[in-house]
């Protein structure tokens, strides 16, 4: 007998996101990361904003205030995605408070997180998460192995789609202790510093103009005290983490939908032909109306995904696959759209709405996509 | 414990106790309770059940207890809707008074309108029907033609409604009806009268699905008193489409009603397809089935978001029309997929050789067509989201 869900914002919540608004609008726009791009930037962020968001609370967000975080939760980091996906803003804000940051602060040892947590809240630390092996999202097919050693472990195998593992200065390593191939038992966190001996970094530039990295791991020595959570454990960790860093992302992408969607709003009205606004042509008008039901059921679903996290109900995942399902192909529609409905002017590189495009198709694959999630939303629901 | 807490707990508490078993399960179009002068009721628990609802004013949950609802706030009006859920509690009753008439007379009626119309919907009692759409006027509502001829003490209808709904059931009408013809919007007015008027007709229409849920409905000279005018003369189109918002909800809701009887899809697909290692055994209809239910589960939540910010104040005016086109297009997607899954099985017109469910899925099949037609057509929805929400030119 308790209350559904709220599905509104709470009153600090929208302080919160107005500040958000606030930051990426004035310190962030698009322009910041065409900068980045064009100078060939090699970290790809500016590390000045990162430090600057971390100041204000928010790469700490998921971490509990005794290691200095600010514990704002879910719902918190949600509200800041959604404004920083209106600006296509590039930080490590995926890699290190929404995916490192949780996983080490419910998994890690009291060793492990008086090391890393607060300097995660401080920004000093980027922390990146490498667990794909492929080009498409697999998160049991794991073949890097770690084997037991006297002292340790040593880790051996390649990594795909590290993001900022270019410039993280640890990494969580999801390696393979047990099992077949594909079987989420026997899998294994490691904590690693990136200067271990035998890792190896190609840096990968994205469409999105962000990066990633390719890590290959040849014997690397670690010590036992780098296992982050149990042995063989490790998925149990993981999977909520991964249903977090799903919605996160699924808020990110709400937050460009609905810019990109604003954006082709405002060009409807503004661009004439036949003598009249575009937008006064019923062929547009129907083609905005129906973005706008998908955008609206896309933040139906990302909130309630959210708040699932933060009450840990046991709905989470089936709510995490709904929110990343419907934000891959609300964010799909609406950058096609959006193309389109500039016309030639959305096909140069100086109009800003191409930028949307590109950013939505790496956001719909990272974490997986539509149809990753429609899967396993059936096998949720028994069917 | 907060009030909205100790509220909950009591509201479970009284449903616990008052609400029959029997009514706490799926509720079949036909057993549904209308209410009106004639009430029929398919078993002794609905009058039951009925007249409980009825004394605590939870008919019509948020009216004012002097028009016989029971004047909880939105907060209260929420929590109430969702321990019905939760328990499965049938919709004690169903009618247009409730959904869409009683919305407009609590805000455009004199108190005199309001103390003689209110209370007999609340209780059931009188059952109204719809006259907007008419032969000439579907679309573009605002060139209909029914006359209203101001005769000093009384009005003088007379013209042709159409597609009104169960208007051979109806005790009652409201009615767009023409008062002035030199301009369009501005020429209309909102009356209510007696179907039982002399003059008044109604032919049942037969359609696609074989049901005769509308109704042709006639004026010849019907004498309507002037008292039963709502609003200003003249003044009725900005009634008319603050009622068409309440029918949207209601229109988008199809399907929904608490309790409802129609198959979900992903245990049709699993029954007609089969299982494979716990699998919808096709995957193509496997994954649309997914999808499917994905985007319902998705209207939900924005059903209850919208149901959310309305309690805090915050509603978003240009829902309604959003509403009613997913809903009406998500319900005639929905059983698509289930003829596509049922196969030729949900074919069958009538007679032997098809389970009932089957014979049934193919009338709903036929009558889901027109949710998107009723109400508004899903292009007129996708027009006022245009213009209202988005603020695009004429």
């Amino acid at each position: 007998m308790i209350a559904q869900a709220a599905l509104v914002l709470t009153e600090e919540e929208t302080m919160l996101k107005q500040s958000a608004h606030d930051f990426f609008t004035q310190k962030m726009p698009i322009n910041t990361l065409r900068k980045l791009r064009d100078d060939n930037d090699p970290v790809g962020f500016d590390r000045e904003r990162w430090r600057e968001m971390a100041a204000l609370g928010w790469a700490g967000i998921l971490i509990p205030e005794e290691y200095g975080g600010t514990a704002f939760g879910y719902r918190g980091i949600g509200q800041i995605f959604e404004e920083s996906g209106r600006q296509l803003a590039a930080s490590p804000l995926v890699s290190t408070a929404l995916t490192a940051a949780p996983l080490i602060a419910v998994g890690g040892s009291a060793a492990q997180k008086d090391d890393a947590l607060t300097a995660i809240a401080t920004g000093e630390r980027i922390v990146a998460l490498a667990f794909e092996e492929g080009s498409r999202h697999q998160p049991c097919r794991i073949t890097t192995r770690a084997e037991r050693t006297g002292a340790g472990y040593r880790l051996s195998g390649n990594k795909t789609c590290v993001l900022d593992g270019h410039v993280a200065d640890q990494l969580i390593v999801v390696a393979r202790t047990g099992a077949a191939d594909d079987d989420p038992r026997g899998l294994t966190l490691f904590l690693v510093d990136t200067r271990c001996e035998g890792i190896t970094c190609q840096r990968t530039t994205m469409v999105d103009s962000r990066n990633a990295a390719n890590l290959q791991f040849s014997n690397v020595e670690v010590s036992a005290q780098a296992v982050l959570g149990e042995c063989n454990a490790g998925y149990n960790l993981l999977e909520p983490v991964l249903d977090g860093a799903r919605s996160g992302l699924a808020a990110e992408m709400l937050g460009s939908a609905l810019e990109a969607f604003d954006r082709t709003r405002a060009y409807l009205n503004l661009r004439t032909q036949f003598g009249v606004p575009i937008g006064s042509f019923q062929a547009l008008k129907h083609r905005a109306a129906l973005m706008f039901c998908e955008i609206e059921l896309t933040k139906s679903a990302v909130i309630a995904a959210l708040s699932a996290l933060d009450e840990r109900t046991s709905d989470l995942a089936l709510l995490a696959s709904l929110a990343k399902a419907k934000a891959s192909e609300t964010l799909e529609l609406v950058s096609n759209e959006a193309v389109q409905l500039h016309g030639g002017i959305g096909m140069t590189d100086a109009e800003e709405i191409g930028f949307f495009l590109k950013r939505a198709r790496v956001a719909q694959q990272l974490f997986g996509d539509a149809s990753f999630h429609r899967d396993r939303y059936a096998k949720l629901r028994g069917f | 414990m907060t009030m909205l807490d100790s509220f909950r707990t009591d509201t479970r508490a009284w449903l616990e106790a008052n609400c029959p078993h029997s009514m706490r399960t799926p509720l079949p179009d036909e057993e549904r309770v209308w209410g009106g002068r004639n009430p029929s009721f398919a078993q002794p628990d609905s009058k039951l059940w009925f007249d409980c609802m009825v004394e605590r004013g939870w008919t019509v949950p948020r009216w004012p207890r002097e028009y016989g609802g029971g004047g909880l706030t939105p907060e209260e009006a929420l929590i109430l809707t969702e321990e019905m859920q939760s328990l499965n509690c049938r919709t004690p009753l169903f009618g247009f008074g409730i959904s869409m008439l009683g919305p407009v007379l609590l805000q455009y009626g004199t108190i005199a309108q309001k103390a003689e119309h209110l209370p007999p919907i609340a209780r059931g009692e009188i059952r109204w029907c719809q006259g907007y759409s008419e032969p000439g006027a579907g679309s573009d509502l605002a060139s209909l033609q029914t006359r209203a001829e101001d005769c000093g003490d009384h009005y003088l209808v007379n013209g042709q409604k159409i597609w009104t709904s169960y208007a051979n059931y109806a005790d009652w009408i409201f009615c767009l009806v023409r008062t002035d013809t030199t301009t369009k919007q501005g020429g209309i007015s909102f009356l209510l009268f007696d179907m039982q008027s002399p003059g008044v007709e109604t032919r049942p229409i037969k359609l696609i699905s074989g049901g005769s849920v509308f109704c042709e409905t006639f004026f010849d000279n019907v004498q309507v008193p002037k008292r039963n005018l709502i609003g200003k003369v003249n003044g009725g189109w900005e009634i008319a489409k603050q009622l068409l918002q309440h029918e949207r909800g209601m229109i988008s809701r199809i399907g929904r009603a608490i309790g409802g009887t129609v198959p979900s899809v992903e245990i049709v697909a699993r029954k007609y397809l089969g299982d494979a290692d716990g699998r919808i055994a096709d995957p193509v209809l496997r994954d649309a089935v997914a999808q499917h239910v994905m985007n319902d589960h998705a209207f939900e939540l924005s059903l209850r978001r919208a149901g959310q910010e309305s309690a805090v104040g915050a509603a978003n005016g240009g829902t309604s029309s959003m509403f009613k086109y997913y809903g009406t297009e998500q319900n005639k997607r929905k059983f698509e997929l289930i003829l596509k899954c049922v196969g030729m099985n949900a074919l069958g017109w009538e007679g032997e050789g098809f389970e009932p469910e089957e014979l049934t899925v193919c009338r709903q099949w036929l009558r889901s067509k027109g949710n998107s037609i009723e109400g508004g057509t899903s292009e007129i929805q996708l027009n006022v989201i245009a213009k209202n929400v988005l603020g695009l030119p004429e």
